[in-house]
């Protein structure tokens, strides 16, 4: 790691400000991802601003549905008995990321802007736009079978790995930050994060120094809710392809630079189409790249389970 | 991009490990796990992949067990920190040690202080009533089956595959399912 | 020392076992230290002074040369203490290959000696500082330039050629195939697979004097000692290389790597200790791997299924500049009767990181095809697959006509089948399934050829009755510690308490270390040797002193029990007997010779593998629900470590079958999967009710103990078992491992 500068935020507040007059800065919540990149010099902030203390951690009633605060951990959201009864889908996705151990560590707003874990990426031999605009993609041509199948461009096929953000995108659920200058702002899930475009560089909406505080969930929508995660083994791996449903929603993950609310699909539906019919409307422009090509009939398949089971 | 300071900042900190205090001056990108084996020659804490993809590096702080290697020191001030040290020593073995050494529970030991100590970790999650994916219900009571136990040891690589030992061992402990 | 086969099969101590302390579960002698986490590996050794830190910088490209280090922003960075490159090399290196001393087993390898580049991550420069984060942070300012050139990074097995001198034909094959009535032509694949031990490769080393002591973690002892001896050209007498807890092997650790001679030189130039470990990332990269086969079996049958041709031929890379041999075909020579056989290897060399040997090197590989061919000649000919080989058991050697030593191979399949409920396995595929999951069973067999090397061993027998082996053998996790010291207690008639093992130093008396499932047979084989002289040094002692109540006896009646040397009624303790003659106390040297009648013999170890597996029907997922080994393995010395090497065996055959694979990129000559996180290991939740046993066996043609190595037989066959049963349970015949989702979801049928 090259040498930081670390404090401590004393509030949520002090440390957009500070992150916004520091260029380099980079919050440090649990550190499992930013540490984890930091090491291999993919991230080196000049400046690290330790949020871990902020209180920010809570998980309380708000208009009818739960806030959860940032500093929440995976653990503890999945663990809360509030989100286990009413919200199974977020509970069901937390479980299926990571370890026990992350799991303990990771907060809920670094869940939310963890970075891809697409090998080019990780490899700092390989040209990787993220890594430096302009470099190229390694991962076009690549080996990958982990990349996107949609919403994918020229310029990254990169998958975002997070499960919790599909479970969220399918519940509808708000992102709460702060600003530097103070203020607070409301950013509806799926406004979070980014398709790649010309810039995969720029991954959240997120503006410079801004905090994520907490995720609110709206309520719990009515019918069934459930997660599924297809991996290479049983646990401790990341996702081939993910569905989230939630009530008349649907969301999918590993298929995008973004979790993937399928509303096309639920427009289907809508209209009557059967489950099978929705899938292919959803994926109708998906792409594979060679490495990924199964994910597109994957996904297909897990659509289709997913709203059988539902009864769609 | 901002010029990084030049140097490594120095920091100090407190750390309780496995009960008595301890004080430290580290530079600030010293691990949770490089403080622990490096400055205060704890070496049970094992470093095998130094980025949270095995598990050997666990510890529990302030009872939770996480991953050393994924943690900086300095974010721990003031932290309690049990490593496998604290858990017992080969004259005064804690159960968990004496079932994996009845069980076989290892073979080359390199990850089994990652997996005892996670395996403490997990008991006290199933006594908090924590679910995992393992879990069927989730909104009833928290059994530890053996699927759960290896779902929730599954942040634990054994590369020498000791899982159906390890298993064994937790379950001694742990006492049986129902 | 036994010499002929007699002397194998003659009663001795071990096959008496008096005390019950061969067989016996007894637990790791080490155990209390390792799962106290007090053991030190390699990287934790306590140091005479604070350590240095040593970084190693890997290349970015796979051909080509350094042109040029920018190294002047890591020299001025913080608490460095030295940058080398092959531009800035360490001084006192011998030239690549140079031997200056007679007898020694390895040549000079200096590092950095040269700028060219022959692998991607190849360890170009290296970075020694005060703390591991100013050596990290050091290690990134560093700038190398590359001069790439082309390099061949596809494994294309057209271009590969045949293995000289391999080939191994008995009667006419091609012949006797054309003519079959039942033909399978078939050819699998194999992915690179990486070794994954837990523990990354590391060095510690400093100075006594002149002489370099370096704590290291690797299989074998002499050959780091004499690489060290030739690289830094100092005699190996003053080398002495230590490995007491290893973290790991499975044939990864029988090489070494430039953590060894880089923190030897680096603590030689700055006169302090200095430890260096390889990065997770390294020891892909960096290190070795098992390489990638393409197997074509073809089975020639009549419709009793009765093979009268077999073929397996087996294409493999290696890297350009350390040849080796997959030798996948190898244990196919041994395993079924056929009258007409072809075998052999194709080889391409190619600009890949060096392949060498992993976990059972040949079979691990070779029969993931065979045994899955069998399985499709059984379903073919519409035979049970266990009768389809019990029809094809050979009597002897099938090519060389060499008796079985021991071979229960039928056994295994029979009695692990009763024990596994094969008898409820429907035949026909897709048929049982239990809610989302089509459930299947499948088996195969397995086989491990058995090795003996020479070795030797110290026992040292202390005043106050204390058994001390000292022995130049590691334990990778093996259990040799432990075998050790119930082979000496039972020689030497004392209580496991009563025994002290020392290994992993290259000061002791020499053994062969730890591969290939010679580690056990070969050590133990001395250590009994070794105690078998105490006795009689012992018996000597006693008989010839008037002050022991044994004093007279006939040496040869004289017995060793319970911690007492007896004969008739009369008997003294060990430590009364060494006390009174030999304060200082008594110390022989024995050694054991493998005999070469015994390699008139057909040598294995044998097994049968059963499996449940569950495929998911919407993913694709495969997933263990039970797995049952059976195997005769000669006898076994401890049942609980026995069986663990076996059951961590059949679970590598379940990760080779679903989950474990890494490729080379061909645009720029790496692997894709660099982390734990890339390459999939199982884990925990991958393996459901898995368990193995073993029947009563002695092979007295093996070796003094009539044991076998148990190492690496549990891979051998286990993950075409996993194939098979995936094949039963969805019908999806997967020929190209890992068996993952993707190549699973074809054959599923629509969700409707």
């Amino acid at each position: 790691m090259r040498p930081f500068s670390y404090t401590r935020a004393s509030s949520a507040a002090e440390a957009a400000r500070a992150a916004a007059e520091q260029p380099g800065a980079r919050f440090l919540a649990g550190g499992t991802n930013l540490l984890d990149l930091m090491k291999l010099e993919i991230e080196h902030p000049a400046h690290v601003i330790d949020i871990g203390r902020l209180p920010l951690g809570d998980i309380a009633p708000a208009e009818g549905g739960l806030r959860i605060g940032a500093m929440a951990t995976a653990s503890e959201v999945a663990a809360d008995a509030r989100v286990r009864r009413d919200y199974p889908v977020l509970a069901q996705a937390l479980l299926a990321s990571g370890s026990p151990q992350l799991r303990n560590k990771a907060t809920t707003g670094g869940n939310l802007i963890q970075r891809t874990r697409c090998p080019y990426f990780y490899d700092t031999a390989k040209p990787c736009n993220k890594r430096e605009p302009g470099a190229g993609c390694a991962a076009l041509g690549g080996l990958g079978r982990m990349s996107a199948i949609l919403g994918w461009s020229e310029a990254c096929i990169a998958t975002h790995p997070s499960d919790m953000a599909v479970a969220l995108s399918a519940l509808d659920a708000v992102v709460e930050t702060v600003t530097p200058d103070g203020g607070a702002r409301a950013i509806p899930i799926d406004e979070l994060h980014r398709l790649p475009g010309e810039h995969p560089e720029h991954e959240t909406n997120l503006r410079p120094g801004e905090l994520i505080t907490a995720v609110i969930l709206p309520p719990p929508p009515k019918g069934r809710q459930g997660y599924r995660k297809v991996r290479d083994r049983a646990a401790y791996a990341g996702g081939l392809a993910s569905v989230a449903v939630a009530g008349d929603a649907l969301a999918l993950g590993c298929v995008a630079l973004k979790p993937w609310r399928a509303r096309r699909a639920e427009a289907a539906l809508k209209a009557g189409a059967p489950p099978l019919a929705a899938a292919d409307v959803e994926l109708a422009d998906a792409k594979g790249h060679g490495g990924a090509d199964f994910k597109i009939h994957l996904t297909r398949r897990l659509i289709t389970a997913a709203l059988l089971e539902r009864g769609a | 991009m901002a010029t990084p300071p030049a140097g490594a900042p120095s920091v100090s900190i407190r750390l309780t490990v496995n009960g008595t205090s301890r004080a430290l001056d580290l530079d600030v990108r010293t691990t949770l796990l490089d403080a622990l084996r490096e400055r205060l020659n704890l070496k049970g804490a094992k470093k095998g992949c130094d980025h949270g993809q095995c598990g050997a590096c666990t510890v529990l702080v302030n009872g939770l067990r996480i991953n050393a290697c994924l943690s900086l020191a300095v974010m721990h001030d003031g932290d309690e920190v049990t490593t496998i040290e604290g858990i017992g020593l080969p004259d005064n073995l804690a159960p968990l040690q004496r079932a994996f050494l009845d069980r076989d529970a290892f073979q080359c030991g390199y990850c089994t202080p990652g997996q005892i100590c996670s395996a403490a970790g997990l008991l006290d999650e199933a006594v908090r009533g924590w679910p995992s994916a393992a879990t069927g219900d989730l909104t009833a009571p928290v059994t530890l089956t053996d699927a759960e136990i290896r779902e929730r040891m599954s942040g634990n690589i054994c590369r020498c595959s000791a899982y159906p030992q390890i298993l064994d061992a937790i379950r001694d402990v742990a006492g049986p399912a129902s | 020392m036994s010499t002929t086969l007699e002397d194998y099969a003659a009663p001795n101590p071990i096959s008496r076992n008096r005390s019950g302390i061969i067989g016996r579960a007894v637990d790791r002698y080490e155990g209390p230290l390792k799962v106290t986490g007090t053991a030190p590996y390699a990287y934790e050794v306590a140091t005479p002074a604070p350590p240095i830190y040593g970084v190693v910088i890997g290349a970015e490209i796979a051909t080509g040369r350094v042109s040029g280090v920018d190294d002047a922003a890591a020299r001025a960075s913080p608490g460095v203490h030295l940058v080398w490159h092959a531009f800035d090399p360490p001084s006192g290196q011998a030239e690549t290959g140079a031997r200056s001393y007679v007898g020694s087993q390895a040549a000079a390898k200096p590092v950095f000696a040269t700028p060219d580049i022959a692998f991607f991550g190849q360890p170009v420069a290296f970075v020694a500082a005060d703390t591991l984060e100013n050596a990290q942070a050091a290690a990134d300012l560093i700038r190398v330039r590359y001069e790439a050139t082309p390099g061949e990074f596809v494994f294309d097995p057209a271009k590969a050629e045949p293995v000289p001198n391999d080939e191994a034909r008995t009667g006419d094959f091609e012949a006797a195939f054309e003519r079959a009535p039942v033909q399978l032509d078939l050819t699998y694949t194999t992915p690179i697979q990486n070794h994954c031990q837990m523990e990354p490769c590391a060095t510690t080393a400093w100075w006594e004097g002149d002489e370099l002591v370096v704590h290291t973690s690797v299989q074998m002892l002499k050959p780091p000692q004499h690489l060290l001896a030739e690289t830094l050209q100092i005699h190996r007498s003053k080398v002495r290389v230590l490995s007491r807890y290893i973290g790991g092997g499975f044939g990864g650790k029988g090489s070494t790597y430039e953590d060894l001679e880089l923190a030897a030189l680096a603590a030689r130039d700055l006169q302090a200790p200095v430890k260096i470990a390889l990065t997770r990332q390294q020891m892909f990269l960096a290190t070795v791997h098992r390489p990638a086969t393409v197997q074509r079996v073809r089975l020639g049958a009549d419709r009793a299924g009765r093979l009268s041709a077999f073929a397996l031929q087996a294409t493999t890379h290696c890297a350009k500049h350390s040849p080796f041999i997959e030798r996948a075909a190898n244990f196919s020579r041994a395993l079924y009767a056929a009258p007409n056989r072809l075998t052999g290897h194709f080889l391409q060399r190619v600009d890949f990181p060096v392949a060498s040997a992993m976990r059972a090197p040949g079979e691990a590989s070779g029969m993931l095809s065979l045994e899955c061919a069998m399985d499709e000649l059984a379903e073919l000919l519409g035979l049970d697959p266990i009768e389809l080989r019990i029809r094809n058991e050979p009597d002897a050697h099938p090519e060389t006509g060499a008796p079985h030593s021991a071979r229960q191979l039928v056994e295994c399949m029979t009695d692990g089948a009763k024990r596994f409920g094969w008898d409820k396995r429907n035949p026909r595929p897709g048929q049982v399934r239990n809610g989302e999951w089509l459930v299947g069973m499948g088996m195969a067999a397995a086989i491990r050829g058995n090795f003996l090397l020479p070795a030797k061993a110290a026992i040292r027998v202390e005043s106050d009755g204390r058994v001390i082996v000292r022995q130049g053998m590691t334990d990778i996790g093996t259990g040799s510690y432990t075998i050790i010291a119930q082979i000496t207690a039972e020689t030497m008639g004392v209580p496991l308490e009563q025994v002290v093992v020392e290994i992993g130093d290259s000061g002791f008396a020499p053994a062969p270390g730890s591969g290939g499932q010679f580690g056990a047979a070969s050590a133990g084989s001395a250590v009994y040797e070794t105690g078998m002289v105490m006795r009689k040094t012992l018996a000597g002692m006693a008989a010839g002193d008037p002050a022991s109540p044994l004093y007279g006896a006939p040496v040869e009646e004289i017995d060793f029990r319970d911690g007492l040397i007896t004969a008739s009624n009369k008997s003294e303790t060990l430590a009364s007997l060494v006390s009174r003659l030999a304060p200082a106390g008594v110390e022989v040297e024995g050694d054991s010779m493998p005999v070469a009648a015994s390699r008139s013999f057909s040598q294995h170890a044998y097994g049968a593998h059963f499996v449940e597996v569950g495929v998911n029907i919407v993913s694709g997922e495969v997933r263990l629900r039970r797995m049952l080994g059976a195997f005769a393995c000669g006898r076994i010395l401890n049942a609980k470590t026995a069986r663990s090497q076996i059951t961590g065996g059949m679970i590598w055959g379940v990760g080779a079958a679903l989950s474990e694979s890494n490729a080379i990129d061909p645009r720029y000559g790496s692997l894709i999967n660099q982390d734990l996180g890339g390459y999939l290991a199982p884990v925990h939740a991958d393996i459901v009710d898995l368990d193995a046993y073993f029947l009563p066996e002695v092979d007295d043609k093996a070796n003094p103990l009539g044991i076998k190595g148990v190492g690496e037989v549990g891979i051998c066959g286990a993950g075409a078992a996993v194939a098979n049963a995936v094949y039963n349970a969805c019908g999806a015949r997967i020929r190209d491992y890992p068996i993952t989702p993707d190549k699973v979801l074809p054959f599923l049928p629509e969700l409707v």
